[in-house]
Formats: C-alpha cells, structure tokens, sequence
C-alpha cells in the first residue's frame, strides 16, 4: 500500500493542530477518570463478598484502587517525560560532557541522566561512546548511574503515592549518590580495568544532523515511550502493588517497625544487602515503599531498600560486563552500595 | 544500490529499524544492500553512542530510537 502523508506546510499545521487537539482531549478525559477513581474502586470492591472491615477487604480495597491510579499517573509522566527527553539525546549529551573536568563533569552528568533517553539495550553503546570520545570514566559513571536510578517513572510515582518531600528527598540524594560516587571512582583512575577492546576503540565523533522533530514528531515520541515502558513495566506495578496489598491488609506495624524500624541500625545494610539481587524497577517498588512507610518503617531504610533495588541491578550487570572488567564492577557495587548506605543511615538519624 | 548499515546489538528496535528500512527502500524502489552490525566494538568505531543507529555509503544518518519515516524517505532517496 502506498502513502504518502502530505508534507506541504498547510498540511503540517493542520496535522500538528489535530495532535495537540487529541493531546489536549487525552488529559482532559484523563483528569475526570482519576477523580472518578475512589468512587469507582470502592463500588468494585463492594461487588466482592468480602467485608471491607476485614484484611482481605482491606488488601483489595488497595490493590483495586491504586493498580489504575498508578497506571494511569505512569501513562501521563511517561508522556511529558517521553516529549520532553525528545528534546535531548545521547550525542549531545556526550558532547556536553566530552573533556569536561571532574567535579563539575559528575554534577552535569547526573543530571543529564535524567533526561537524556537511555534503555538498558544501549548501555554498552553508550559507555563505549562516552569514554571512547573523551568523556572521564568516572563522569561517564556518574551518568549511567543517575540515569536509570533518578527517572520520572520513580519520581512520578513517588509524588503520587508517597508525597512530594519523599520525591524531592529522592531525586536530591539519588543525584547526590550518582555523583559522589563516578568522582570516587574517577578519583580511583581505574581505566585500566576496563575491558581492552574498550580503550582500543578509535572512534571519530559522528557529525550528522537529523531534521528537527515537529511537535507532532514529538507527541508521537511520548505516545511510543508510553506504549514502550508501560507496556514493559505493567506486570511489575500489579506484582509491586499486589506486595504492597499484602503488606497493608497482613503485616504487623510493630512487627515492621521492629524490623525497619529507625532503632533497628542494622536495618539499612539488611535493606540495601537484599535490594541488590532484586530486580524491580521503579514502579514495581514503590507501591511497596508506600507501604512500608504507612506501616511505621523507617524512611531513610526504605530510601536505600529503594535505591539498591533500582540502581544495582544483575541484569545491567550483565550488560555491563561486557565494557568492564570483574574487579572494576566490584568496586562499581561497593562504592554505589556505600553512598547508598550514607543516605539511609543520614536520614535515619535526621528525620527522627 | 545503497550500501546500508543497521547497528545495534539485536534489541527488538534495532530489528524494527531494519525492516523499516528494507520496506521504505522497498516503497521507492530503490536497491539496498542492508547489512546488521552487532559487533559492539564496530559499532563504537562509527562514534555514536546509542543504538539502534543508520549509516547510509559510510555516513551516519541516524543514532538512537527508531527512525521516522519522513527522515527514512529522505535519506534513501537522497
């Protein structure tokens, strides 16, 4: 079948105008069904024949509730995220960060990982082409760090569910950890760890200049990351909020609070230890911080079950195996699981 | 005939662009060698740093996300 849209610019505006329009619509339909969502989950759960004074009431009253209303705020932050990362890429965030001194180099870096598009496929390109084009080692980590641990879907979520002191609290120390920790390993001058294909690659630094996206070019982006990630992330929300449920409806809040707990000090390396073999990400975990802190745990042990869950993960591992020797993935962990640490037992101690 | 290289490591996006770019050379006409370059070392050496990535007779056209289909027509018919 043969199409061929017509580009003529009368066209474009028109097309443009009907993207916006449909956007404008989406969100409007969107605001009525999240305020329609209380009422709605209550009814669906007055169907069951359970009694909502009980625990299973209790537990399904929350999993009914909270599985659309974090589908539905994930679809929107992935939206605007997914325009607003169109505005940024890989290259230029590299040519940004090319020959940058540490220090400055981490803190541009880390931020730059927020919103710089990045799936975990392109890990190994991406760390290659950094380092390859002159970015530091350690500035590079800082980046691979921030930008799979400070993203919107954690952020999002967290506002939503957990409150925005929580979502500011996070995206501070996650930036915080992402940048003391490629300056530490920066510091080390570890280059030699790599593996050694990696300091062979010679690469030139690709010039080329796609045509700018249209606004429509840019809708479509964020219409792609929502079909993308939350497509990819949905069995981890129900499986997140199906723990969180069971958390509300059966744990014991003194058993919790014993257990994670501020006065329990070695609650936090109990929490960042188990967080590192798990492998969630941040909608997955969330709808169980939620409930973890509505039972009486401790926010700075949460903060780091939460963060060594997300930024320390097997499968990145895996990925990153390929560019960086054992010892130097070792010292990946140690340094990441130690800021990690620092954060829990800080806010333990503040935050009394 | 264009000499086209699709690099990426095998992602599901990285198949997707080559099948775009085996149908929109397909839709025009025109003949396309398509080749798949997976070699992460390869890859690096055309100096992007996110997949999957287009290089069209030695250029690089494209890195990162899939292409849009105007650019795609754009860059074959060129």
């Amino acid at each position: 079948m043969m199409v061929h849209p017509d580009t003529s610019p009368q066209a474009r505006k028109a097309s443009t105008l009907a993207w916006l329009l449909g956007v404008v619509v989406f969100v409007a339909v969107w605001f009525v069904a999240y305020s329609e969502l209380p009422a709605l989950s209550e009814w669906l759960v007055s169907l069951l024949p359970v009694d909502p004074a009980t625990h299973a009431g209790a537990a399904l009253a929350f999993f009914f509730y909270d599985t659309p209303k974090v589908l539905m705020l994930l679809t929107l932050v992935v939206f605007a995220m997914g325009i607003v990362r169109s505005f940024f890429s890989p290259e230029k965030t590299r040519a940004l960060l090319a020959g940058r001194a540490e220090g400055i180099g981490n803190v541009v870096a880390a931020i730059l990982g927020v919103f710089t598009p990045f799936c975990s496929c392109s890990a190994v390109p991406l760390f290659v082409g950094f380092v390859s084009a002159g970015v530091p080692l350690g500035v590079t980590f800082s980046f691979l760090i921030a930008a799979p641990m400070v993203n919107e879907v954690a952020l999002g979520l967290l506002l939503a569910l957990v409150g925005w002191k929580v979502a500011v609290t996070y995206l501070f120390f996650g930036l915080a950890v992402a940048i003391v920790s490629g300056w530490v390993i920066g510091r080390l001058h570890l280059e030699h760890w790599l593996e050694a294909w990696v300091l062979d690659v010679r690469s030139s630094v690709a010039a080329f200049d796609e045509d700018a996206p249209t606004l429509a070019d840019r809708i479509r982006v964020g219409i792609d990351a929502v079909k993308d990630i939350v497509g990819k992330v949905w069995v981890w929300i129900i499986a997140g909020i199906a723990a969180g449920a069971f958390i509300h409806g059966y744990v014991p809040a003194d058993l919790l609070a014993a257990i994670m707990g501020r006065d329990a000090w070695w609650s936090v390396p109990a929490a960042v230890a188990l967080g590192v073999p798990m492998y969630s990400n941040a909608a997955g975990i969330i709808p169980v911080v939620e409930a973890l802190l509505g039972k009486g745990a401790a926010l700075g042990t949460v903060l780091a079950f939460m963060m060594s869950v997300i930024a320390l993960s097997l499968p990145e591992m895996i990925i990153l195996r390929k560019v960086l020797s054992l010892k130097l993935i070792a010292v990946f962990v140690a340094v990441v699981a130690s800021g990690i640490l620092a954060v829990g037992f800080l806010f333990n101690l503040v935050f009394r | 005939m264009k000499d086209i290289k699709v690099l990426g490591p095998g992602c599901v996006r990285c198949r997707k662009t080559e099948e775009m770019v085996r149908e929109e050379a397909a839709r025009l006409g025109i003949d396309v060698r398509i080749e798949k370059v997976t070699d992460y070392a390869a890859i690096a050496s055309f100096g992007i740093a996110s997949t999957p990535g287009i290089v069209i007779d030695g250029k690089v056209v494209h890195a990162g996300g899939l292409p849009s289909q105007d650019n795609l027509r754009a860059w074959l018919a060129d």
